[in-house]
């Protein structure tokens, strides 16, 4: 992979957080020629995972950076870790409908279905990091 | 802190509100109890909730939108959400939020017009279309 072309980190741990983690997302996606419609769904997708940090952890943080694949393709990628509880069952998140809080529980399931690739690494009593990419068609 | 508040004007029996900024959560909360507060002085018949500016529905935003509806409806003031632009509506679907019951329409000339439609069907004083 190549180095990526520029990274931005925002660190999350209130609501006014979560506005500013989509806000650099968003000019990054613009940035890179994502269009209007892909430009919403990783704006979103950042704005559930900064959600998920403010609900669940004491604080964590937001990476946005330009990638580039194996194969030469561009795209984004955003990493989103917190120092929270860990989830106890992944499978069980990623489910439609499943909430612990006051959301509607579309957080992870949904953030998955408008980004092209989804990871998720987490650990009880540590924290929780996600990594999701878009990649321009 | 100081939260910026979003105007809510008033058309005859109508309330117009339209979010031309990034919401954080304390200030979208804010702004549903503003409406309610609104709503009861005014006796508005109608409320309409133009997203036209916004640019980013996420599930909290959304679940907001329902509720505001909702609670207007529990008021007995029709709601109606004008302008969601076409990737607002594209991410919403996809991230799997619906926004059941509640009533939209394309631009603000036509949430007008629905508005219109909707109380006067309910016989209400005032405005007719």
């Amino acid at each position: 992979m190549a180095p990526p072309a520029e990274e931005r980190c925002i660190p999350v741990k209130t609501d006014l957080d979560i506005v500013s983690a989509r806000v650099e997302g968003r000019n990054l996606a613009r940035e890179l020629g994502f269009g209007t419609i892909d430009q919403a769904r990783i704006a979103t997708a950042i704005s559930e995972l900064a959600r998920n940090v403010v609900l669940y952890a004491p604080e964590g943080k937001m990476t946005v950076r330009a990638i580039v694949s194996d194969d030469a393709r561009r795209g984004i990628e955003v990493v989103c870790e917190d120092n929270g509880p860990g989830i106890a069952d992944v499978d069980l998140v990623m489910q439609d409908g499943y909430s612990t809080s006051s959301g509607l529980g579309m957080g992870l399931p949904g953030t998955k279905r408008l980004m092209d690739q989804f990871e998720i690494e987490t650990k009880l009593g540590v924290g929780t990091k996600v990594t999701v990419r878009k990649w321009l068609k | 802190m100081e939260v910026a508040r979003i105007p809510i004007l008033q058309i005859e029996n109508y309330l117009v509100a339209s979010i031309q900024m990034a919401l954080h959560d304390k200030a979208a909360t804010q702004f549903r109890d503003d409406l309610l507060e609104r709503i009861y002085e005014t006796k508005a018949r109608g409320l309409i909730l133009d997203l036209t500016a916004v640019d980013v529905v996420d599930s909290f935003l959304a679940r907001l939108t329902g509720d505001i509806a909702e609670m207007a409806g529990l008021m007995g003031t029709t709601v109606v959400i004008t302008g969601l632009q076409p990737e607002v509506a594209i991410t919403l679907v996809e991230l799997g939020v619906e926004l059941k019951g509640v009533t939209t329409a394309l631009n603000l000339e036509k949430g007008i017009a629905a508005l219109r439609k909707m109380v006067g069907k309910e016989g209400t004083n005032g405005t007719t279309g």
